[in-house]
């Protein structure tokens, strides 16, 4: 294994832990469908948006509610995990 | 002369249009279709300052000019005065969510580059001060070029300055041109949503965490273990105040249907007129308003589920059950008010963007237990399933009813299992949706709401129902029987024929030739089932009375178990429904669906009920 290349696990707003204030610092697009994409834009994803991940619905793998300013979304795990984030600080609490 | 000048409403969904519409136009409203779609379009009228009546048309909710639902294609189309649904509107009214500005000022921004006259509503202000944010609307105004007021609809307040701009607005009349389209209404959409950040950012004065109820709402809402437990509590809640409490007005319904029949025998001569109006008419039409009650508690439920704004966190719970059989957790909406009754739910199949995903939805609608199949299953199961306790707590007539809804929905979900597989094939259709604050229902939009459910019922009672049962009793009373020829009329006569004939095809699952005679009717409405079993027996039986007592006692004289239980599931799956039918052709355009829907619905319904009335018998019932 090439350990030079190995980098750090990305943190995405799949995996972004609850309550935790984070910002948008990438949006894989590629890795959505065009109509999902656009939603998205239009709901405000855009790089440097301030986001926090509020519910995850029932054990396993349901949708996520986030914060997005000052408006909360649901989405699927896979369109979240398309959105990296940067963890911005401590705690939201 | 010119018409009034017309102003369209516009905004994102959960702006608060509605409420501001209602507030504007008060009572005088009127509610339609735009031509070709099946896009409700509600128009009012109010008057300016300056005495000038204005027409004020609500548009659907969109979130740019990019549609991607046919309801946003209506509101594109209009504001850019491309199709026909509306003439060129001579101002827009366009209302953002105060406390959401980042994400409404785009689409507010793209509206006002249309070249229009605009004003904008600075709606529930009041909220966004409760959430701690302080908007300073006078920077808005100067940066966006046009007025914006604050409003709060559901209040009344700022509606006077509204008119007051929009007087200023609707100039002298005339249709405005647009402004040649320079491709602003392509301009990229992150562009754009930047520029309405800092918009907003300019425009707040202070912001601070302030109280967040919808949040702390949501937190029990949503949680992974309270959140299913509360949504399933709130559905027995809803189906058992759908029994308990429909059981005086029921009572009532049928008292007065029962005075009406006693008034109409009793002055009238003995006679086929006669035999036509109680027998037919009023047996026929009051077998079916007795489910008024429960039709409209359900509603009523539905309603204020949609109006608190609950429905969306039920979409958000029931996503991964539904992404199982290839379906999304809107599906879960259409597929609830389905449980009221089929029409409005595929109706609402609207709000679901992808194309198959919808189409599945509507194709499984029909399964969910409408309300016209309680008159149904009350009748059957008050007449073969005994009223005893299972283990001494739980009703064993409830519990076969339970069961129905259970089997309908069992059945639409391998049904949805099979078409995502076969016919609807297609991607898995993802769920992104916004979840809008948490409202306190408003009590006048309730009643507006239930008081067209109603008149639409009763319109169908007195029609469609009316007239089906008149033939029904017409087919069954004509031609008369010999008084002395050892025959039945019901076996005589026209309608008796024919079912003679289509028993055959039925005698398999067990279904008898009144059975085979109620079926017919039944296809314009299932609820017919019963008042055309109670217009057979009526007519062949003038000595055992009336009501649902003496239809019971019919019922178990000449059914067995094991046809009983092949009716009821018959019923879980038979798509007996014109209305259902005429929907979905609307909703699809065309006739493909209807029919690939009916017939793989009686396909089911004839392989079930025989599987059960075989089961029945090889159980020795």
């Amino acid at each position: 294994m090439d350990m030079s290349r190995r980098v750090i696990p990305a943190l995405s707003l799949e995996t972004l832990p609850r309550r935790h204030h984070a910002t948008v610092a990438a949006i894989d697009w590629a890795q959505l469908a065009a109509p999902e994409a656009r939603r998205l834009r239009e709901l405000g994803f855009d790089e440097g948006v301030d986001v926090e991940v509020l519910h995850r619905a029932t054990l396993g793998r349901g949708p996520i509610a986030c914060r997005i300013g000052r408006m909360t979304v649901a989405l699927r795990r896979a369109v979240a995990g398309a959105i990296h984030v940067q963890l911005d600080a401590l705690p939201a609490k | 002369m010119h018409a009034a000048p017309l102003v369209a409403l516009v905004g994102n969904p959960n702006a608060g249009k509605s409420a501001l519409f209602n507030a504007l136009t008060g009572a005088r409203q009127k509610v339609g279709n735009y031509p070709g779609v099946t896009v409700e379009r509600h128009a009012g009228r109010f008057v300016l300052d300056d005495g000038r009546p204005v027409e004020l048309v609500d548009l659907p909710g969109a979130y740019s000019l990019e549609p991607s639902s046919p309801d946003e294609r209506v509101t594109r189309d209009v504001v850019t005065g491309a199709g026909d649904y509306e003439r060129l509107p001579d101002a827009l009214l366009v209302v953002v969510d105060a406390a959401n500005l980042d994400n409404h000022l785009r689409f507010a921004m793209q509206l006002i580059a249309l070249g229009l006259p605009v004003v904008v509503a600075l709606n529930m202000v009041d909220l966004a001060e409760r959430d701690g944010l302080t908007l300073d609307a006078g920077v808005l105004a100067r940066e966006l070029g046009v007025p914006v007021i604050p409003t709060v609809a559901v209040r009344k307040r700022g509606l006077d300055e509204l008119r007051a701009a929009l007087t200023g607005a609707v100039g002298g009349g005339g249709v405005k041109l647009l402004r040649p389209s320079d491709g602003s209404i392509d301009d990229d959409i992150v562009t754009l949503q930047r520029r309405a950040r800092a918009l907003s950012a300019a425009a707040t004065v202070s912001e601070t965490a302030g109280r967040r109820w919808s949040h702390a709402l949501d937190a029990v809402a949503l949680h992974p273990v309270l959140g299913p437990l509360l949504l399933l509590a709130l559905l027995f809640v809803m189906f058992q105040a759908v029994f308990s409490w429909s059981e005086a007005p029921v009572g009532w319904i049928e008292n007065g249907f029962a005075a009406i029949e006693g008034r109409v025998a009793g002055a009238m001569p003995d006679g086929w007129l006669r035999s036509l109006l109680t027998d037919g008419v009023i047996a026929g039409v009051g077998a079916v308003v007795v489910f008024l009650p429960q039709i409209l508690i359900l509603f009523f439920f539905i309603l204020i589920l949609e109006q608190t704004g609950y429905m969306v966190r039920a979409a958000f719970l029931m996503d991964r059950l539904m992404a199982h059989v290839g379906l999304s957790g809107r599906a879960f909406i259409p597929l609830l008010s389905s449980f009221a009754c089929a029409v409005p739910g595929i109706m609402s199949t609207r709000t679901i963007e992808d194309e198959k995903d919808r189409l599945t939805t509507i194709l499984i609608a029909p399964l969910m237990t409408c309300s016209a199949r309680l008159p149904v299953y009350t009748i059957v199961i008050g007449a073969f399933i005994p009223a005893t306790k299972v283990g001494g707590v739980i009703g064993l007539q409830g519990l076969v009813l339970f069961g129905l809804y259970v089997m309908g929905i069992l059945g639409a979900f391998v049904a949805a299992l099979v078409l995502r597989r076969t016919v609807t094939k297609g991607e898995s259709s993802g769920f992104m949706m916004e979840m809008p604050k948490y409202q306190w229902p408003r009590l006048a939009d309730v009643v507006l709401g239930l008081r067209s459910r109603a008149a639409v019922f009763l319109k169908r009672a007195g029609t469609t129902i009316a007239l089906t049962t008149i033939v029904l009793w017409a087919l069954l009373s004509f031609p008369q029987a010999p008084k002395d020829g050892g025959v039945s009329q019901v076996d005589y006569s026209i309608a008796g024929r024919i079912a003679n004939g289509l028993e055959v095809a039925v005698r398999p699952i067990g279904f008898n030739r009144d059975i085979a005679l109620a079926l017919i009717p039944a296809m314009a409405a299932r609820e017919v089932a019963v008042a055309a079993i109670g217009t057979v027996y009526a007519i062949d039986d003038t000595e055992s009375g009336r009501g649902q007592g003496a239809m019971i006692r019919q019922l178990q004289s000449r059914w067995t178990l094991p046809t009983a239980l092949a009716f009821l599931m018959w019923f879980v799956f038979a798509p007996q429904c014109i209305s259902t039918i005429a929907v979905t052709r609307r909703e699809t355009n065309g006739w493909k669906w209807p029919l690939f829907m009916v017939g793989y619905l009686f396909a089911a319904a004839y392989v079930m009920a025989g599987i059960t009335y075989w089961l029945a018998l090889a159980a020795g019932l």
